[in-house]
């Protein structure tokens, strides 16, 4: 894969919640095959961001460039900016899987009904293919014994794995991840790890908001630090950890291990 | 008490039998077809389309069958512009006033019992229908309605319930439903105690059978919450 091309644009963006400004001017670019994870306490806004690019949260100004296209908004007459054209961001969102802290799986569909429900009605791949292709990451997150079982019939691993499964049937460009194993028993987060790190040396493009230090220092390679809705540190693990600029990063390692 | 008079009229009762199903099965058809579109509509955060629904239901639950139903029956008659219409044909007839009543009651609640379990989608799993790229239509489609109707289900059983016992209204005005049939033994022979409880029976029968198939259906969509 080429490492120069550019996956993933985010310009200046900004957002607040009422009077509340969570992001202040985020800009970072993602290149294909990059494993960046964004790192910062609580109320930092990295989960914030992350659903900002996807648009499950409306920027309030800033621009989200995904594979050389912008995602168009427009702004009313009050000032509150939405976008141009829904079609695009839904496009455009299945190009950027996500994987939540919650799993949120379709709870009334079984395992494999999860995987191949928006390959068939969004992408509009055939069902046998869907099936086909769903088994297959069902098997390479380890659980394809279990694609006729509920997600509640799961372990929080096991359906975690099963939303991953569900994110790379839709074949996407860039993966993103929110706090994927925070919401996790502790003797699961390993499981889903592995599965993320085996992804991560895939090469594919992946944005994971985590608060794994091990994960961030030993798999990703491009390390953010979010602090106060600004990028207070950036740059590859080996730098960010041995070298850090920020005094508050030095401090977030020091609290954090 | 003289049950012989029951069993030789046994077949008034199967007629009003037959008139109860169709009341009730029809008027909760129509009552659901429409209770779907406007369950979702109701959801909506804009006022000019939620508005006249929530009035709807609000009018509708606010007020008794009964009521309504003379409003429809005896009410229409009363406007010459209904009579001189093409509707008036429909509106003449008790057993349409009766369904059409019935229907809009029905709907009303349907409505209410469907927006209640939109409502509680889960909505992680709303979001990540979104993050999957899925169109508002396609998210209502197949993952909010699905995953609603089974919240659904058990207070819609009972809404079923209700309106196979609202039905024996109908009899109030002229149709020989089950209690109709009742009151029609009852005026012939005047023993209120056999033709009431023979009624009786036949609106138990057919509630055990309502709760039995409810349950069945329930049992197969539950699947998703069984951890066994």
């Amino acid at each position: 894969m080429n490492n120069k091309q550019t996956a993933l644009s985010v310009v200046d963006l900004y957002k607040s919640f009422g009077q509340v400004e969570v992001l202040k001017g985020i800009s970072m670019t993602a290149n294909k095959g990059d494993v960046i994870s964004i790192l910062g306490s609580s109320g930092s806004g990295k989960s914030t961001l992350l659903r900002c690019i996807n648009f499950l949260e409306m920027p309030n100004s800033g621009k989200i460039i995904v594979n050389g296209e912008e995602i168009l908004v427009e702004t009313n007459r009050k000032g509150i900016s939405k976008p141009r054209d829904i079609k695009q961001v839904e496009r455009i969102r299945t190009k950027l899987a996500m994987v939540f802290q919650q799993f949120n799986l379709w709870s009334h569909m079984t395992i494999l009904e999860n995987v191949i429900e928006a390959p068939i009605h969004v992408l509009k791949i055939p069902k046998a293919e869907a099936i086909e292709m769903g088994k297959n990451y069902l098997d390479k997150v380890g659980i394809k014994e279990k694609l006729d079982a509920y997600p509640v019939q799961l372990s929080g691993g096991q359906q975690q794995r099963a939303a991953i499964a569900r994110a790379l049937a839709m074949e996407p460009e860039v993966m993103l991840f929110d706090e994927p194993t925070s919401a996790l028993d502790p003797e699961l987060v390993g499981e889903v790890l592995q599965v993320i790190k085996k992804l991560a040396q895939e090469g594919r493009t992946m944005i994971v908001v985590t608060h794994e230090m091990g994960f961030a220092r030993d798999v990703s390679s491009r390390v953010i630090f979010l602090h106060n809705g600004q990028i207070e540190e950036d740059g590859s693990p080996a730098k960010v950890f041995e070298n850090p600029t920020s005094a508050r990063f030095k401090e977030f390692i020091a609290a954090t291990g | 008490m003289d049950f012989s008079i029951i069993l030789e009229n046994l077949n008034v009762y199967f007629d009003g039998l037959q008139n109860t199903l169709i009341l009730v099965s029809v008027s909760l058809i129509v009552g659901l077809i429409f209770a779907i579109p406007l369950a979702v509509l109701r959801t909506s955060k804009n006022i000019v389309i939620n508005g006249p629904i929530w009035a709807f239901t609000y009018f509708f639950r606010g007020t008794p069958l009964l009521v309504q139903m003379f409003l429809i029956y005896y009410g229409t008659g009363q406007f010459d512009f209904i009579k001189d219409s093409f509707f008036w044909i429909f509106f003449k007839e008790a057993y349409f006033c009766a369904l059409f009543a019935f229907s809009l009651n029905t709907c009303a609640y349907t409505t209410e019992i469907i927006r209640g379990a939109i409502e509680n989608t889960p909505h992680g799993e709303v979001e990540a229908a979104k993050a999957a790229g899925m169109s508002m239509l396609l998210r209502i489609r197949r993952i909010i309605l699905p995953s609603a109707f089974r919240r659904a289900l058990p207070s819609y059983g009972n809404e079923i319930i209700f309106m196979l016992h609202g039905s024996s209204l109908a009899s109030v005005i002229t149709i020989i439903d089950i209690t109709g049939a009742a009151r029609k033994i009852n005026s012939t022979y005047y023993s209120p105690y056999e033709a009431f409880l023979t009624a009786a029976v036949f609106y138990l029968c057919i509630t055990f059978l309502i709760i039995w198939l409810v349950k069945r259906l329930e049992y197969s969509w539950s699947g998703h919450l069984r951890r066994d």
